[in-house]
């Protein structure tokens, strides 16, 4: 075996060096200068976001088990982004004391579940999948039960640990049927046997039970708002964007590509859990007072319109799913970024709480709009262009009348955004949060935030590259 | 760089500069001066049109300019201009100049109040000019958005709750045209070849009717919801009563007429056979908004929600005519839009203006405001009989062009419902009337009225702008008609050939 063909696993291996520098790094520093691990962490996770932008090789591995390809390359670029964004985001909180003996742990950690989300989108068979999605999401329940003395924190692990192995073991007992009726575990192989019988439909359902879970769909969702209530806030959004964005992407390359040939199975399917995800979790969203399960409940919507984009199955539903990831990174970051730099600051996190903001945090309220507008798909900023794709797309497979369910349910979901846009701007307030500065690292991350989303969906050629991956890779 | 890409590009360096500014004197020069040079290109825009059609230039559209935005989608930046989109972009021209003087004293969050003013206006100029369906819905939403925060910062009474209700039903409406406009995006290309969302060339060719029956009441009900369509008017009285004076000058006189502009743009346009088919139904809700509007300001006590009903009976007259769909009517429709923009527009600044002295908006607690502010006064009475249709003012242009248009009709139906249409000049005579009475007249009634101040200047050059723009079209009507009905025409003989009239 020539060992030179490893380079097509670059973006896993850097972060499999990038962990062990880190762990070498915590070993080798004494325990005053535990500090000095935070910028180093960032500068390595810098240079590994950066060295994946550099264009790669595609190619097969383990006789098909593993898979690259421009897309795939992106997929992983996106979610390296999005973590270096979070890292970023995370800097003031593990200055704090109670953290001080535990930050190469939560790099360590995050990075971990990060190599398990890129060997999942690149899988080539069902094993590496399974053994990718594992990887993800069991150190999630360690950084989840991060605040080791708040009993939220260690409910929120709990819990995400519990749902995750039932959902393991359902999506597994999906895969065994598939592989049962097929013969085979390689998605190639899979997809050319695949026919609409019984047991393949069973075996399908399963799997999108399994995979429900980790996207967090209605009526796979209960575990979500009191996950994202109990972890540190970085944690929530790490959850909330990277995790579920990786979930997306391998669930659409996976029903683009191996049950393509049934398509006619599963679009009702797809069709009713789009219709109740965006609805309920946005009849719930109207009620939260707390901003962590406000933005819980949002991010569940916001799956359900990601199930649009699937619905059209093709490279344009492709193109949606990953355009509207992306535009999801930094939207949702922009917002969770507003959150964790208030909680830092005052520990405030109810909708309440932030009356008043503008007078106070001016610059910290504009962004935090802007973030909300992207989420409700407001133009100009990149989440009305992300949302009108995802449409686009369903459109295109004649879904007219899902389009106007979920664009009636972006007007209601634009009700509680602009609750919290009331809270900041319109409603008085006798004790608002007083004018603060965040750090460093938490300005660059909001700018970034902003920047993208306010010029990602101006930049058509973009949306333009992700199409022209999108057709390579499907064809 | 093109005239109609200019007029995006004005508003957006004014926001920019507002943004560098310190205070209400800076934010207000500078968005002074910034929609005056607007105003300037607005006109000269009109003259190029009015040479160039001279010329004997007579494509549908000028001054067209076109960039490709996504291309695997074929969306693009493409704008153009006929005449009816002219006389629209002097309209909110002239509309968000005399709101930026109304708003002259506007100290709480200046800035912030003049960017968003101007964002909804730079919103409206590109829904304008755009021939892209995208650009379209794009700049549509982005025109609605900043009403949320100008209602409810700036606004009085129940703000928050109506600037939701605005918000949300609105908003409600724009998923409806997302909908039609995918409609027309996915049946663009019959005959194969790249699907687009170009206006001019989804009007080339013939949709089939089944999918117009589909797809147009969710085009035509979504634009009409912001033209005050019945029964989904309700955002329209409690918006405007709780905005500011500026905003409900421009969302009164210029943001309504983007429904009534989108109703016939895209979805009658577009779709001539489903309109021709669906046009009754249409016809009586209408109807219904026009007699309804008229009698719900008769009840009203006060002034902004007699004008917010009025307009919604105004509105409805537009969206009316649009239906009788014949060369008359559909003249008067647009000419009803303008009427409507500068009188409505006139009308919420004086009572901004009067409610600034008076401290009340309620008729029944003024009194003899003719002997204390007299400039105020007499504007507030010639505006009020331009809406009742005083000939020599731009109402009586308007609603006369409207009324014989729709009495070309020859059968029943129509008969009946231009006869219910009509009788709600006199509701209108009977509410203005009584506000002029009750308000300007007579004794004054309450003492701390009796040592009021009249107009500063900056009042006077708001309300003089639009008094004059009123006079001008009531005064050289054909001029205006002339700039309209040669773009009326292709849309009138695209509909005609579906219509046995």
């Amino acid at each position: 075996m020539d060992f030179g063909q490893f380079i097509i696993m670059r973006q896993e291996l850097l972060l499999i060096i990038a962990a062990v520098v880190i762990l070498i790094a915590e070993i080798a520093t004494s325990d005053e200068k535990k500090g000095s691990i935070i910028p180093f962490s960032l500068g390595l996770f810098v240079l590994v976001t950066a060295v994946g932008f550099i264009p790669g090789q595609e190619g097969t591995l383990f006789g098909g088990a593993y898979q690259s390809t421009q897309l795939t390359m992106f997929m992983k670029n996106v979610l390296n982004l999005a973590v270096l964004i979070v890292f970023f985001q995370a800097e003031s909180w593990l200055k704090k004391p109670e953290n001080l003996d535990k930050i190469s742990e939560y790099f360590i950690l995050t990075i971990s579940t990060l190599i398990g989300m890129n060997f999942m989108v690149s899988a080539g068979d069902f094993l590496t999948f399974y053994l990718g999605l594992e990887t993800a999401t069991i150190p999630i329940a360690g950084l989840a039960a991060f605040d080791k003395y708040k009993s939220q924190s260690a409910e929120a692990g709990i819990k995400l640990i519990l749902s995750s192995a039932l959902s393991s073991g359902i999506l597994l007992f999906g895969l065994s049927m598939i592989y049962g009726a097929t013969g085979s575990i390689y998605f190639a192989d899979v997809a050319a046997k695949i026919a609409p019988t019984p047991l393949i439909a069973l075996g399908f359902i399963f799997f999108v039970a399994g995979m429900g879970f980790k996207i967090s769909l209605v009526p796979f969702h209960f575990w979500t708002a009191d996950v994202y209530e109990g972890a540190p806030i970085n944690v929530t959004s790490y959850l909330s964007v990277v995790s579920k964005g990786a979930a997306a992407f391998i669930f659409t390359i996976v029903l683009f590509t191996v049950f393509k040939s049934i398509v006619a199975l599963w679009q009702p399917l797809i069709y009713t859990i789009a219709v109740a995800t965006m609805t309920l979790a946005n009849l719930f969203a109207l009620r939260q007072n707390n901003i962590k399960r406000f933005l819980a409940f949002s991010s569940i919507a916001q799956a359900g319109f990601i199930l649009l984009g699937i619905l059209g199955a093709g490279d344009l539903g492709m193109t949606a799913v990953v355009y509207f990831v992306l535009v999801y990174v930094f939207t949702n970051l922009g917002a969770f970024g507003v959150v964790s730099a208030i909680y830092d600051a005052s520990g405030v996190e109810t909708i309440s709480g932030y009356n008043g903001l503008y007078k106070t945090n001016p610059n910290l309220s504009l962004v935090m709009t802007l973030s909300l507008f992207s989420l409700a798909g407001i133009p100009p900023v990149a989440g009305f262009f992300g949302k009108f794709f995802l449409f686009t797309s369903a459109a295109g497979a004649g879904y007219y009348i899902l389009v106007l369910i979920a664009v009636l349910n972006a007007t209601i979901s634009l009700y509680y955004y602009l609750k919290v846009v009331k809270a900041m701007f319109i409603d008085q307030n006798d004790q608002p949060i007083p004018t603060f500065r965040s750090s460093m690292a938490m300005r660059i991350a909001l700018v970034v935030c902003a920047v993208g989303v306010f010029f990602v969906g101006f930049a058509s050629g973009i949306f333009e590259y992700i199409r022209s991956i999108s057709q390579l890779f499907l064809n | 760089m093109n005239i109609l890409t200019l007029l995006v590009v004005i508003p957006i360096l004014t926001i920019i500069s507002i943004l560098f500014t310190k205070d209400l004197k800076g934010a207000r020069v500078v968005s002074a001066v910034g929609m005056g040079i607007q105003l300037v290109v607005a006109a000269v825009l009109l003259f190029m049109y009015l040479g160039a059609r001279q010329t004997g230039n007579m494509h549908e559209m000028l001054f067209t300019a076109d960039y490709t935005w996504f291309k695997s989608l074929n969306i693009h930046y493409s704008i153009g201009v006929d005449g009816i989109a002219v006389a629209m972009i002097c309209l909110t021209a002239i509309v968000t100049f005399a709101g930026i003087f109304a708003s002259w004293e506007m100290a709480y969050l200046s800035r912030e109040f003049f960017v968003l003013l101007i964002l909804l206006a730079t919103a409206v100029y590109g829904f304008f000019i755009s021939l892209d369906l995208f650009t379209m819905f794009l700049f549509y939403e982005l025109a609605l958005i900043p009403m949320y925060p100008l209602i409810g910062i700036w606004g009085s009474g129940p703000k928050e709750k109506s600037a939701m209700k605005l918000t949300l039903m609105l908003m409600a409406g724009s998923a409806l045209i997302m909908v039609g406009i995918f409609g027309l995006y996915y049946n663009s290309a019959p005959n194969g070849g790249p699907l687009t969302f170009n206006i001019i060339e989804i009007s080339k060719i013939i949709i089939p009717e089944k999918t117009q029956m589909f797809f147009f009441p969710f085009a035509f009900v979504g634009f009409g919801i912001l033209g005050a369509l019945f029964p989904f008017h309700t955002w329209s009285p409690d918006g405007h009563a709780s905005a500011p004076t500026a905003v409900s000058m421009l969302h009164a006189g210029v943001l309504m007429k983007l429904g009534g502009y989108g109703c016939f743009r895209v979805a009658m346009f577009l779709m001539p056979q489903a309109a021709n088919s669906m046009a009754w139904i249409f016809i009586i809700l209408t109807s219904i908004s026009v007699v309804y509007g008229a009698f719900g300001a008769i009840w009203q006590k006060d002034l902004k929600f007699i004008n917010a009903y009025s307009s919604v009976s105004h509105c409805g007259l537009v969206i009316f005519a649009l239906l009788m769909m014949n060369q008359t009517a559909m003249d008067g429709a647009i000419l009803q839009m303008i009427s409507h923009g500068l009188m409505t527009a006139l009308f919420f600044a004086l009572i901004g203006m009067i409610y600034g002295r008076t401290h009340t908006r309620n008729v029944t607690e003024m009194g003899g405001l003719m002997k204390v502010i007299p400039f105020l006064a007499v504007v507030y009475m010639i505006a009020g009989f331009a809406s009742l249709g005083l000939p020599g003012l731009s109402g009586f242009v308007a609603e006369m062009t409207v009324f014989v248009g729709a009495f070309q009709h020859q059968d029943m139906f129509h008969r009946v419902v231009t006869v219910i249409a009509c009788s709600s000049i006199v509701i209108t005579a009977v509410y203005i009337l009584r506000v002029v009475g009750m308000m300007l007249l007579g004794p004054i009634k309450d003492p701390h009225h009796e040592h009021l101040e009249d107009a500063k200047w900056y009042e006077k050059l708001s309300t003089v702008t639009l008094l004059v723009s009123v006079a001008a079209v009531g005064i050289a009507p054909l001029w205006l008609s002339e700039v309209i009905s040669g773009s009326l025409k292709p849309i009138v003989d695209k509909l005609a050939a579906v219509i046995p009239f």
